[in-house]
């Protein structure tokens, strides 16, 4: 395999030029996240306006895969549902695996978006830096819930 | 290099200086994998023909269980057994074999010395010291011990150099220090730490002191009376052995002050209901059927190294070392970690611009298989205040053209990532 099918130009820009790479002033739901293997740390803020994420960030030490797969994400999953970021996990985790679900015509266009990262599944040590964020996100959804908003800053 | 050991071995019997050419072709792992530079022998070294060979040997001709049958077979696959332990006695120079304890390796001897010396001599509010450069292995048990016994961790800080502090590591000496636990050769920076004065300071003030020799005993000759070290401990397949074997070296006045630590057979005398009585020491310490040809390989491996003269191993190791840190640092962007001090056989360093866990993929298609991470030092890591480096190590069989190799990977990696020579 190429290394230029995992190292494409849009990954390399993402990773080194993150998008919503900050942390939100008021932030609904936050959530760390750590891998121990590697040492890539991030955190994902989320702010929630019923069940839409209104908004979404992220800040953290990572590698060019892990940097570009939250900031990529940061951008799909914007104005989105949870239950459409959610259907964006499931297909891109199945991507990177090796599974592949189906995503509902929608959300074809953020998928196609995720596309670049999908490179990753022929590196199998490195799925989890591509997954982080992700994994991330729906920790911050589930238990990362502020009772009122607070200031990060 | 600051060695104050005898170099007992310093010219080979032969007289022919050492080629690491001719070494490889004693590892059958290159035969097999004719394009690989594999520079992650601090993570595991590869085995020599002689121990992969002479194991399976030993299997097929001398393999029983030992210390039990009447049998002649038994009898044999005893003595290959004990002649191991004379093997690792001999190649540290200890007093006498029966301080050699084996373990699965250098975690479990460390481990060993927490659970059976530190409930026996240590009482709360007693310190243990330890360094920054430490592995996990050598933190976490003495954590376990803390929250058991209630004594305290105390850590040495390392200096700008990236070397161990030694003004700052006497002022933490104390009379409360009981143990100092610490690194021979740092797995993640390659320095080897100013042991000798590390034990001169802590039994001046009456501590004892174990040392964690995993990176230092492939690499140096290393002489336990002449350290006068309490305990020291390695790992079998970090020296070219096998792995799930490995050694505890301690002092056999140490030894027979400190109570079992694991129960079952082999390591008793007499066992009622009533009452069981334990074995002398090391046996005392070896409960169940020990990794037979775990020792025998690792006293194979041992002889192997011997053969090749532990000094010229040393001297092949630092003019490696030397070698790597020229010509990876003449490349622009590329700096090594802790870049003062004294490195031997290990060197970890960072690219500009590209995560070390990026680098070791872009490496990995160039068949260079080097390490990145945090290599089981995070509080290290989070010293130098680095998520993860990757680091080059080296081996009897590491040559030149693998140092270049790895050079060329990070100019390929930099330019993929367009971080290329400014």
């Amino acid at each position: 395999m190429d290394l230029r099918d995992l190292y494409q130009d849009i990954i390399l820009d993402h990773g080194r030029s993150p998008r919503n790479f900050r942390a939100l002033a008021t932030p609904s739901h936050f959530a760390h996240g750590h891998n121990p293997l590697c040492g890539d740390k991030v955190t994902v803020f989320l702010r929630l306006d019923g069940d839409r994420i209104v908004d979404v960030s992220f800040e953290g030490k990572g590698c060019a895969i892990s940097t570009a797969s939250a900031s990529l994400m940061t951008e799909v999953v914007l104005n989105k549902t949870l239950a459409e970021a959610e259907a964006l996990f499931g297909h891109f985790h199945g991507a990177v695996t090796g599974g592949g679900g189906d995503l509902p015509v929608a959300l074809a266009e953020e998928g196609e978006r995720l596309q670049p990262l999908t490179g990753v599944k022929a590196y199998p040590t490195r799925v989890k830096c591509a997954t982080l964020a992700w994994h991330t996100l729906e920790a911050a959804v589930k238990g990362g819930g502020l009772p009122v908003p607070v200031k990060t800053e | 290099m600051t060695l104050l050991l005898e170099d007992r071995a310093a010219i080979r019997p032969d007289g022919a200086a050492f080629d690491p050419v001719a070494v490889r072709r004693q590892f059958p792992i290159f035969g097999r994998n004719p394009g690989l530079t594999f520079l992650d022998t601090a993570a595991s070294a590869q085995k020599p023909r002689a121990v992969i060979d002479g194991m399976a040997e030993f299997y097929r001709t001398d393999y029983a269980n030992v210390h039990r049958g009447v049998y002649g077979l038994s009898a044999r696959s005893t003595a290959r057994f004990e002649a191991a332990r004379e093997t690792v006695a001999r190649f540290l120079n200890a007093a006498d074999a029966s301080e050699i304890v084996f373990v699965r390796g250098a975690t479990e001897g460390i481990n060993l010395v927490a659970q059976s010396w530190g409930p026996a001599f240590l009482r709360p509010g007693d310190q243990v010291v330890v360094s920054e450069l430490e592995h996990h292995s050598n933190i976490v048990p003495w954590q376990m011990l803390r929250q058991r016994l209630g004594i305290e961790l105390v850590v040495a800080p390392i200096g700008a150099d990236g070397a161990l502090d030694l003004v700052a590591f006497q002022g933490l000496l104390g009379p409360r220090t009981r143990l100092v636990a610490m690194t021979h050769l740092a797995n993640v920076t390659g320095h080897v730490v100013a042991v000798e004065a590390v034990v001169r300071l802590a039994h001046a003030q009456g501590a004892v002191v174990l040392l964690d020799g995993c990176q230092a005993v492939p690499r140096l000759p290393v002489d336990v009376r002449a350290l006068d070290c309490d305990f020291y401990v390695f790992s079998g397949h970090k020296c070219y052995g096998p792995t799930g074997i490995g050694v505890l070296y301690a002092k056999r006045a140490l030894l027979d002050a400190m109570p079992p630590w694991q129960g079952g057979g082999d390591m008793i005398r007499t066992v009622s209901f009533a009452e069981t009585t334990y074995q002398d020491a090391p046996q005392r310490f070896e409960a169940g059927t020990p990794d037979i040809a775990g020792a025998v390989g690792l006293a194979l491996a041992l002889d192997f190294m011997d053969g090749l003269s532990r000094a010229a191993i040393r001297d092949h190791e630092a003019a490696l070392t030397r070698y790597a840190e020229a010509l990876l640092t003449e490349i622009p962007g590329v700096s090594l970690v802790a870049a003062g001090g004294s490195r031997l056989g290990a060197l970890s360093f960072l690219v500009d611009g590209i995560h070390p866990h990026d680098l070791a993929t872009i490496f990995d298609q160039h068949d260079v298989a080097v390490r990145a991470g945090h290599h089981c030092a995070q509080p290290l890591m989070d010293r130098l205040d680095l998520p993860a480096t990757a680091r080059a190590s080296f081996g009897v069989y590491s040559t030149e053209a693998d140092v270049e190799r790895l050079a060329e990977a990070i100019r390929a990696a930099q330019k993929l990532f367009g971080v290329a020579a400014r």
